[in-house]
């Protein structure tokens, strides 16, 4: 794993309070402190303030309005400090959410769950870390979704191609992608170079060129 | 046949002894009275005018004053005189307001309450005055000479000194009582014709009244329909879509800790169950109103929509927001059209086109299929057809056999930059909520 385990410092959003405890009583389970817990947006953004947390996690539909003040909260958060890892939790599978989301700030550091996934609590934890370390998530709903459909700049992808690039979407590493389709990690580079070729993707450090791959996946 | 109105009334031969004359007199005076008091407001509101606060007080007076003419109108006009005014569709002042500043009757209202005011109140006063004042004053001159003793003026003008001459007067004031109530009421007459002209409703405002009642209630079933989805949304989204999340994160900590064995074993195909419900929960939930709907509008809607087909779509969307009965409308339709094409044309590629120009939002859905769609089988379309016709647009379906079918929506609208300054559907929608 890239990241060590470590303890982050967390920020909460969310008006459920179900949820909310539910929340700190996992991340506190997996040795993570909750530092603050907002239930609107505008909670989040002066508990961001006064606790520099390692990483947000946040709601999208929240109070007053509850459209999607979360999300916008987290996008204006990103503005201020691109850095910030922020994790959106979302009750839907839409990618205009987490289309713009991945546009905030750098593009590194973000994540964008179904609220279904903190029912797998490892793997919604491992997310968490991923993000916190700078990395991208998508849900793999969400990706799922957008394989569905014939996109003009993955035309030119093979099949195999796409799948890894699915998974490179879902935050995976080379090594963990080579174990879940069964090849070697030298193929998955191999593939991953072909991907970057293909999609005309400059030159630059590679992990920046997977993201970028990733937000042409997206957007496409 | 009895007659209804003071002009009927005139051509009766016993139309001196009849109510007529009298009710022509009453018409006049409570005229004079009414006039004289509009005066006076008028000219208060007039002050207050040029502070501006006046002007809406003077519409409201123009409204006040057309009902109490319309009361008024009674005394000689037996034909009803209905208010000419709809009934708001939405509650509220300002809802109010607004349909009462469009409407040409109010400021018909007002243009005769300024009529009233100024003109017509003295003219009732001086044919009062001539047509009953005075033959009622040639007919008090004996009681005057009685109360006198010695003389009296009859009319204040000519002196009358004996008995014999005073009687004679009074005989001159009933005889001009009987002659003058002709042009009294034919005074009366007029004047009541000019009030019905501009206080009644005309068939024009009758006929789009009654179709605007109609059109109105048509749209508030359907908004009433689109608040009701909205709440369901709202409550499954609040209630059982967040108990389901915290159900199946204790279930995943359970898993967790409990020691391998049958107990793990149930923990995790409940936790599996679990899960499955959410995502069905999901998928309904969005089947009843989509929330990237209301938070992006159609443009991204009808992205999804494309993302979630089984059969591949292009999208070629380009639209500012409208307002959400238009952007609901379009986006039901444009699901309804792509589950069809998914069942039943066997088509590969489907294509959507959307364009907001000139006022109207086009929406079309193509595909390669088959054709020969029929819109009368499917009720999906029939319903659709339905709620665009309430908003004024169009469905329109060519499908010939062999296809490409073209499913194509018109509807007239506004976006929300544009009648935003009249009203706010964010705040429509947010009130909804509440």
């Amino acid at each position: 794993m890239p990241n060590p385990p470590r303890k982050l410092r967390v920020v909460l959003a969310e008006d459920s309070v179900l949820l909310r405890e539910g929340l700190i009583g996992l991340l506190t389970r997996f040795g993570h402190e909750v530092v603050a817990a907002a239930g609107d947006a505008d909670g989040l953004r002066e508990a961001v303030a006064a606790h520099d947390p390692d990483i947000v996690v946040t709601d999208v539909r929240m109070p007053p309005g509850f459209q999607d003040e979360g999300l916008r909260a987290a996008v204006a958060l990103r503005a201020e400090r691109p850095a910030l890892p922020v994790l959106v939790l979302s009750q839907y599978v839409q990618r205009s959410y987490a289309a713009d989301l991945l546009d905030s700030g750098d593009g590194t550091g973000v994540g964008y769950l179904l609220k279904d996934r903190v029912g797998q609590v490892e793997e919604f934890v491992e997310a968490l870390t991923q993000v916190a370390g700078g990395g991208t998530v998508v849900d793999p709903e969400v990706v799922r979704q957008l394989l569905r459909r014939h996109r003009d700049p993955l035309e030119a992808l093979t099949p195999r191609e796409r799948e890894v690039l699915g998974l490179v979407a879902e935050g995976h590493s080379n090594g963990e992608i080579a174990r879940r389709l069964v090849v070697t990690e030298a193929a998955v580079g191999k593939h991953i170079g072909n991907i970057l070729a293909k999609l005309d993707l400059p030159q630059a450090e590679d992990t920046h060129r997977r993201v970028l791959a990733v937000l042409t996946y997206l957007r496409a | 046949m009895e007659p209804r109105n003071p002009w009927q009334a005139l051509t009766r031969s016993r139309f001196p002894l009849g109510p007529w004359p009298w009710r022509a007199a009453g018409y006049l005076a409570t005229g004079g009275l009414v006039g004289a008091l509009a005066c006076l407001v008028l000219l208060v509101l007039g002050v207050f005018s040029l502070l501006l606060v006046g002007l809406p007080l003077l519409l409201l007076s123009g409204l006040a004053l057309g009902s109490v003419e319309r009361l008024r109108l009674r005394l000689v006009d037996l034909d009803p005189a209905p208010d000419p005014h709809r009934v708001p569709t939405a509650p509220g002042l300002t809802a109010w307001l607004r349909l009462r500043v469009g409407e040409q009757a109010t400021w018909r209202e007002l243009g005769h309450g300024l009529l009233l005011a100024t003109v017509l109140w003295p003219l009732d006063l001086i044919a009062l005055a001539v047509g009953v004042g005075l033959p009622l004053a040639l007919l008090g001159t004996p009681l005057q000479l009685a109360a006198d003793g010695h003389e009296a003026k009859a009319v204040k003008a000519y002196l009358v000194t004996s008995y014999p001459e005073a009687f004679a007067a009074a005989l001159l004031g009933a005889l001009l009582l009987v002659a003058l109530a002709y042009p009294l009421a034919a005074v009366a007459g007029a004047r009541a014709a000019l009030a019905r002209a501009l206080l009644a409703p005309r068939d024009t405002d009758a006929g789009d009244a009654r179709i605007g009642e109609v059109i109105a209630s048509r749209a508030r079933l359907v908004d009433a329909f689109e608040a009701e989805r909205r709440r369901i949304e709202r409550d499954l989204h609040d209630g059982a879509q967040q108990r389901l999340v915290a159900l199946t994160m204790t279930l995943g900590l359970a898993r967790l800790d409990a020691p391998p064995g049958p107990l793990a074993e149930q923990l995790a195909k409940a936790h599996a169950e679990a899960g499955q419900v959410l995502t069905e929960l999901r998928e309904l939930i969005h089947g009843i109103h989509p929330q990237v709907l209301a938070d992006y509008g159609l443009g991204a809607a009808l992205a999804d929509a494309a993302d979630r087909s089984a059969v591949p779509v292009d999208t070629d969307v380009d639209l500012p927001r409208l307002p959400a009965s238009v952007e609901s409308a379009g986006y039901f339709v444009a699901c309804e059209a792509l589950a069809n094409i998914g069942k039943h044309s066997g088509a590969a590629q489907a294509r959507i086109t959307a364009r907001y120009a000139d006022g109207v939002l086009r929406l079309d859905v193509e595909d390669d299929g088959r054709g020969a769609a029929d819109p009368a089988r499917g009720t999906g379309l029939t319903g659709l057809a339905d709620r665009i016709a309430v908003l004024d647009g169009t469905l329109t379906i060519m499908s010939p056999p062999g296809g490409p079918t073209v499913l194509r929506v018109e509807i007239p609208c506004r976006t929300l930059r544009e009648s935003s300054a009249s009203s706010s559907p964010r705040t429509a929608s947010s009130s909804v909520r509440d």
